[in-house]
């Protein structure tokens, strides 16, 4: 950690911080989200914040915006302490957030949606008009006030935000991975923006967990790592190497599988699959072909929004094909056609599934652990007997899998909100290759979730690649997809466009072939 | 466990409440509460009340029945109303027309009341699979809708006989009818124990069977139940049916016990009732009967009221706070509970190593 502390001190001092953490704690019921953070942003600067999934970087500025109060510690805005009780306190004291997903109304024009609730300020006639073509000029929103929303493009409705933020007299923006959405080409007009901007005297807070982009646009750079700030550093002086083991510490797992179990028995047969995207003349999924073997990790790396969630759901049955099949064969060689089946069947087929929104798709977060158990296998043992659920065995199959997966809960009636993120993917972990599947569909597994729990998740798809099991994973992380596939497809705009071999392929260049840069592209 | 905390403390505290507020509206009203409390009470050992409470009882628990199971898929069926009375008027006419021995007459005439029930529940299903109508908008035109269809039906011209100044359909037979258990001075429907049967049906449903958790899960995330091979929308119909052939029953008890003959007279707003009672019991069959108990309890004795002039409106006054704060109390209780349990179990994992964000991961 000496190369996380040494540049601690060589951060330059520019007088009166904008903004000054101090000792601030959050504690969650069952978790700490921040440990006595110290944070100072000097005033005209872009300061970014590093972190994992999971670090506590969201909490941090819901507690800066006013959304959260801290438990301990103080705020100093422009070197006065202040008190932040809600977001109204915040735009006062000249903090403005633009969200990572957008506040704003798609039914209302772009003029309506800044003045929406800050009508007070300049009014809704010429001299509300007047500033907000300002603002525009001033942050590069091309968009007329009079053009609804719904009408822009996401670059343009993140503009929106920021002129939002500005109309109400914001100084100091935090911009929460705002990159996440947008394609190359938009990451660097916003960056030119941020650096005009910054050049007029405003101070930016800048979320992110992408290294090239923070050294590219931030002045400094704050590290945190398991709710508490690891250090503070010069973009320009630490290494990305550096910057990455300060963030996720010298414990890293890796997530490197050893030797090759693929066989070259198919399990999974896609062929042409094409989903029309709604109110979209363009696939969402254009004429998708892979095949996944047993004991394979085949991994599909994306851009988010690229057709991975589609992808996936159409696997599952809950989304229509216009196009194409899918076929799943069993461990006799029979092909079977799935492409008609319902969810439940392909489910009984032998497909698990951890989707990638645990609490919408995988969790009845008010029902206690052992009804969870039965999600999605209601139809088979050890849970239910024909028509009627074996709650006996349920119970105990549960306990299994807290045992098993080292789910940390003080039993299995707790409702499954009471459990911390890590826990729950355990759970949904060890349901999903419960009942001896033959594929796991596995989206973001490790999202959101503590290291510990992310280990033992690489851990278990580990074994069961070894005895067989066919793996499909989409995931954001590419040190998780390089380290846990066998084979990488790249998909983008709803197409394969490229393949990669993980041996030999390196986050970088995997980053540029998911935005289209790379070669190979068939475009 | 704290299960049996929010099961029994919100609807007490509620009645607690609902009973002192009820008690300043008698103070203002310039009558003794206590007085006028104890009048009631009282009124349950004079003649026939006590039985005439449970019969009623038996009516609001089929009622609220009907309304739990469309709750259960998070389905607001408010055409309870139209559906039970739609089923009647047609069981009604069915039973007065058929020659068939005991027995089979009555299962009959149930059979055609629980069809019609289905029948007139199965348009706003259809609708809102299909269309994405609200049932709730659907079901309250449906209910406007039902007036006329009775009225048309039990006109001289169609089905209806005239009585005087009644006008009704044709009397069942003896043959279709469910006797009575005579107690005290008064007769208990038979069909309290069929209400029971049905209970203990709905109860079994919905903690035994595949169905039942596929319908609790799809009301609690129709997502998390599709990723799970549960169809939404075949939840909604199946729940929506099943709650309009519990709503045909409802008023069953009556024609089948007592009245024999469903008439432009019959009592209505049962289905609203079955609302209240299944937001009193909380969803659940033992709690619907207590709360069909204290609702019929208050319609009945608030009768005797009158005996020592206090309008009986009371009764009213506090069937409705008790609605509204059973509703408030079980909410409140249900976050205090939540967060009780996240406490505790970090408390319990805080004992094996320290509690942090490595521990708990995303926030």
């Amino acid at each position: 950690m000496s190369t996380a502390e040494a540049p601690a001190e060589a951060v330059p001092d520019r007088g009166a911080p904008a903004v000054q953490l101090t000792g601030i704690t959050k504690r969650f019921p069952g978790v700490v989200a921040n440990s006595d953070v110290n944070l100072t942003v000097a005033a005209g600067e872009v300061h970014a914040i590093c972190g994992e999934n999971g670090a506590g970087k969201s909490t941090l500025m819901k507690i800066l915006y006013g959304m959260q109060p801290p438990d301990e510690g103080t705020i100093a805005i422009n070197g006065e302490e202040v008190k932040l009780r809600n977001p109204q306190d915040a735009i006062r004291a000249g903090i403005g957030m633009v969200h990572q997903h957008f506040m704003l109304a798609d039914n209302l024009t772009v003029g309506e949606n800044v003045f929406l609730g800050a009508e007070g300020l300049h009014g809704i006639g010429r001299a509300a008009r007047a500033r907000l073509a300002e603002l525009a000029e001033r942050t590069g929103l091309h968009a007329k006030p009079e053009t609804l929303l719904e009408e822009l493009g996401v670059a343009d409705r993140q503009r929106v935000e920021i002129v939002k933020v500005l109309y109400r007299g914001a100084k100091i923006i935090i911009l929460d991975e705002p990159t996440a959405v947008l394609v190359p080409q938009e990451v660097d007009a916003l960056f030119d923006t941020v650096r005009e901007m910054k050049a007029g005297g405003y101070t930016f807070l800048f979320i992110s967990h992408k290294l090239d982009e923070v050294r590219a646009i931030a002045d400094t750079v704050t590290v945190i790592r398991r709710g508490t700030t690891v250090g503070t550093a010069d973009p320009k002086t630490i290494t990305s190497r550096q910057l990455a083991e300060m963030m996720v510490g010298s414990e890293l797992p890796s997530p490197e599988t050893r030797e090759s179990t693929v066989t070259d028995r198919a399990v999974l047969r896609l062929s042409g699959l094409t989903l029309g995207a709604e109110g979209s003349d363009r696939n969402a999924l254009d004429d998708v072909s892979f095949t996944v073997h047993a004991g394979e990790v085949l991994g599909i790396a994306g851009v988010e929004g690229n057709g991975q969630t589609e992808l996936v759901e159409t696997i599952m049955g809950m989304r229509k094909p216009s196009g194409g099949t899918i076929e799943l064969v069993d461990a006799d060689g029979e092909a079977r056609d799935i492409t008609k089946a319902g969810t439940l069947a392909r489910r009984e087929a032998g497909i698990g599934y951890i989707a990638e929104d645990r609490t919408r798709h995988s969790l009845l977060l008010t029902q206690p652990l052992w009804v969870n158990r039965i999600l999605g296998y209601q139809t088979r043992e050890p849970v239910s007997k024909g028509q009627l659920l074996d709650i006996a065995g349920a119970r105990a199959d549960t306990e299994r899998i807290v045992r098993d997966y080292d789910v940390r809960t003080p039993g299995i009636d707790v409702p499954a909100a009471a459990l911390s993120g890590g826990n729950q993917q355990k759970l949904i972990v060890g349901r999903e290759l419960s009942g001896n599947p033959v594929l796991l569909v596995a989206s973001h597994p490790t999202r959101g979730v503590d290291v510990g729990a992310q280990a033992l998740i690489w851990e278990q798809i580990r074994q069961a690649r070894a005895a067989g099991l066919a793996v499909l994973l989409i995931s954001a992380d590419l040190d998780e997809l390089i380290g846990l596939s066998d084979t990488i497809r790249v998909m983008l705009r709803g197409r394969l466009v490229s393949e990669a071999d993980p041996a030999t392929v390196t986050p970088q260049e995997l980053g540029s072939a998911m935005t289209g840069a790379g070669e190979g592209d068939e475009e | 466990m704290t299960s049996w905390r929010t099961k029994l403390l919100p609807p007490l505290l509620a009645i607690v409440f609902a009973v002192l507020l009820s008690a300043i509206a008698l103070i203002i009203s310039g009558a003794d509460p206590l007085q006028a409390y104890g009048t009631m009470i009282g009124q349950m050992f004079k003649g026939s009340t006590a039985v005439d409470t449970v019969n009623l009882a038996t009516v609001y628990y089929l009622s609220g029945l009907a309304v739990a199971i469309g709750f259960q898929m998070n389905l607001f069926n408010i055409g309870v109303e139209g559906q039970y009375r739609f089923a009647a008027v047609v069981a009604a006419i069915a039973g007065g027309a058929m020659k068939l021995p005991p027995v089979i007459h009555v299962i009959a005439i149930l059979l055609v009341a629980v069809v019609a029930g289905m029948a007139y529940a199965a348009v706003p299903a259809i609708l809102k699979v299909t269309r994405g109508v609200s049932e709730v908008i659907s079901t309250i035109m449906l209910n406007a809708i039902v007036a006329g269809i009775i009225a048309f039906l039990i006109n001289a011209d169609q089905f209806g006989v005239q009585r005087g100044n009644n006008i009704g359909t044709r009397v069942i037979e003896p043959s279709g009818r469910i006797p009575g258990i005579p107690l005290g001075s008064g007769t208990l429907f038979g069909f309290v124990v069929i209400a029971a049967l049905i209970g203990a049906a709905y109860w079994f449903m919905l903690n035994r069977t595949r169905f039942g958790f596929e319908l609790k899960a799809s009301g609690e995330s129709t997502t998390a139940a599709a990723a799970g091979g549960v169809s939404a929308k075949k939840m909604t119909l199946i729940a929506m049916l099943l709650s309009g052939g519990v709503a045909g029953l409802v008023a069953m008890p009556e024609l089948l016990g007592r009245d024999y003959s469903y008439g432009i007279t019959a009592t209505q707003m049962y289905g609203f009732t079955g609302i209240a009672v299944a937001l009193l019991g909380r969803n659940h069959p033992g709690g619907i009967a207590l709360g069909a108990l204290l609702w019929a309890f208050l319609d009945t004795s608030a009768v005797s009221l009158e005996q020592i002039n206090v309008s009986k409106e009371i009764a009213t006054i506090m069937q409705g706070i008790i609605v509204l704060s059973v509703v408030v109390a079980y909410e409140i209780v249900r976050r205090a509970d939540l967060a009780a349990e996240q406490r505790r179990v970090g408390r319990a994992l805080a004992g094996r190593k320290g509690s942090s964000v490595a521990e708990g991961g995303a926030v």
